[in-house]
């Protein structure tokens, strides 16, 4: 099976530090990714790369598009790249105020990167837009109403909806459950775990919680000080952490 | 607003100007070199139909967002031997349309008039005369905004990317709400267009009933948005499209009324509240057109007759101001 998202040596750097550098790892079809590690270990500068939402020192970036070509990101034209971003790619945003857009409605928020692609059929992009509020378990009633309506839960719902709605391959996912209380979150998960399986999503998970980790992802890199430190399958890290850090990471969870 | 009748006066107002530009100023008030700047972005603004071009804009003796964007591309094609018409959502005599004609009568001596089919220079703010225009004439818009995605995408680097991709999605986004909101696109004025099915423009803030003409329109059509520093242009026989959804097609506002002085159905009309009873009287809002009908057609209905007298002897103040 050929790789969906393939990354060699990734640096990105600041002024020469922090970031994130020579990441390498495969994401495969199908395969939920997590990312953990503290804050400023460079896990978002990471996901961001590798979003191409901010350019890469050095390394290399391929990616499987969905008629079987291998595209090196790196030096992909910039109409190509948000044509992919719209088409085959989703971003959920750790704050959902960042990823959606606050003066329209939950339906126009969810519509717009249908209409992005060419939908010009208000009464199916609507339609469309009820459906998968149903399907991330919001009121299809309330489409007509602004994101700042609905509660902090909801609001990333909506945004998971926006970015699901073109049936992407891809979603990376910057922190989706963190500022949310326990029960929220709890949902939350159970709701992307649902939606990972039944439309076999490809998913990058950045995360600092380890149960987030462990609930959804098959395959865990931890990162420490912009390097990967340990990477394998989600239990083999966790219950036999290697590495010092790992360590120290999965013996700070606090047991209920 | 279309108010009564003042032909007579303003024939005389044109031969009286008619000796020489004012002293001290070079024609049409702005330096050779600002012209020359001016007409290269003119000359791309045409070769790339709604492309928006930047200019350099000068200072005007009138504040912005009072047309100096549409007299510094005016000033910048004005010719001795051309003749000016200037409007204001469709009148000649409101104060905007008054005092750019009289500012060009007095910086290049150049003939004015009200007619838009003498006019061979047309400067608009908010209308396109309903006359037809023609091949020999020049239409110039003073454009507030030329931007239409600024209302949802405020970054100007953004904006231009998204023109440079036609990635247009974004605009739809707002039609969208629009019928959220209202039940139908309620936009009325400065509706979005495609020009040349490539660069989505805005059309400046005339009503939507103007849209249609401007769609393979005979006059060569130029915008120049002086704030913003924006000249954009739509050449002659250029397609332009309105857009819309499939299931919510584009379309014009209706009148159940005729103009109450000239009496036609096909024009855009103004309502005006004409007594403190709140009586409401509904005239074409293109003055020159509604003036044309009545010399053509002298026969109003009876019935509009009272309606009209009111309306002169409620609105003296306008004759008066516009000679004074």
């Amino acid at each position: 099976m050929t790789p969906l998202l393939s990354a060699r040596s990734l640096t990105k750097q600041y002024g020469g530090r922090n970031g994130c550098r020579d990441v390498s790892f495969d994401l495969y079809p199908g395969e939920v990714l997590c990312i953990v590690g503290e804050s400023g270990s460079g896990k978002t500068t990471l996901l961001n790369t590798l979003a191409l939402r901010t350019e890469a020192d050095s390394g290399e970036l391929r990616y499987t598009s969905t008629n079987g070509d291998t595209l090196d990101l790196r030096t992909l034209s910039e109409p190509r790249r948000r044509l992919l971003a719209r088409t085959e790619w989703g971003f959920v945003q750790q704050n959902p105020r960042d990823g959606l857009r606050a003066g329209v409605s939950a339906g126009a928020n969810i519509g717009e990167p249908l209409m992005a692609v060419g939908a010009r059929h208000y009464g199916q992009i609507r339609n469309t837009a009820q459906q998968w509020m149903r399907r991330v378990e919001l009121d299809a009633t309330r489409i007509d109403e602004l994101p700042s309506a609905f509660s902090g839960g909801m609001q990333q719902r909506l945004q998971i909806a926006r970015n699901l709605v073109t049936g992407p391959r891809l979603v990376f996912m910057d922190e989706p459950t963190a500022g949310l209380d326990v029960s929220v979150q709890a949902r939350l998960l159970d709701l992307l775990r649902t939606l990972t399986t039944t439309l076999h999503l490809s998913v990058l998970i950045v995360t600092h919680d380890i149960g987030v980790a462990r609930l959804l992802a098959h395959r865990l890199m931890v990162m420490q000080g912009g390097a990967v430190v340990e990477s394998g399958l989600t239990d083999q890290v966790l219950d036999d952490p290697q590495h010092p850090y790992t360590q120290t990471l999965v013996a700070s969870v606090l047991p209920v | 607003m279309n108010a009564p009748d003042s032909l007579q006066t303003s024939n005389a107002t044109v031969t009286s100007h008619e000796t020489q530009a004012a002293a001290g100023y070079n024609f049409a008030y702005l330096d050779e070199q600002t012209k020359r700047m001016l007409r290269r972005a003119l000359l791309k603004a045409v070769a790339v139909p709604g492309y928006q071009v930047p200019f350099a804009s000068r200072e005007m003796p009138l504040p912005y967002g009072w047309g100096t964007g549409g007299i510094q591309v005016t000033a910048a094609i004005i010719g001795a031997n051309d003749t000016l018409k200037v409007i204001d959502q469709g009148s000649d005599d409101t104060t905007n349309a008054v005092n750019i004609r009289r500012f060009f009568a007095r910086t290049t001596g150049v003939a004015t008039t009200r007619h838009t089919r003498e006019a061979s220079i047309i400067q608009t703010r908010h209308r396109i005369p309903e006359t037809p225009l023609t091949e020999k004439q020049i239409l110039v818009y003073q454009v507030p905004m030329p931007e239409p995605l600024f209302r949802l995408e405020p970054r100007v680097a953004e904006c231009k990317k998204l023109h440079a991709l036609s990635d247009y999605g974004l605009i739809s986004v707002e039609l969208y709400e629009d019928i959220v909101q209202h039940g139908s696109i309620a936009t009325t004025y400065d509706y979005p267009v495609t020009v040349n099915g490539r660069y989505l423009t805005s059309p400046s803030p005339i009503p939507k009933f103007d849209n249609p003409k401007l769609h393979m329109n005979a006059a060569l059509q130029l915008f120049g948005a002086g704030r913003e520093r924006r000249i954009y242009a739509i050449p002659p026989y250029t397609p332009v499209k309105s857009l819309d959804f499939d299931d919510h097609p584009f379309e014009v506002q209706r009148w159940e009324h005729a103009c109450a002085l000239c009496g036609s159905r096909e024009s855009f009309l103004d309502e005006m509240i004409v007594d403190d009873a709140g009586k409401r009287m509904f005239v074409c809002s293109d003055s020159d057109y509604c003036h044309e009908r009545r010399a053509n057609d002298d026969a109003i209905d009876d019935a509009n007759v009272d309606t009209i007298d009111a309306h002169a002897t409620t609105e003296p103040a306008t004759h008066a101001g516009e000679h004074a």
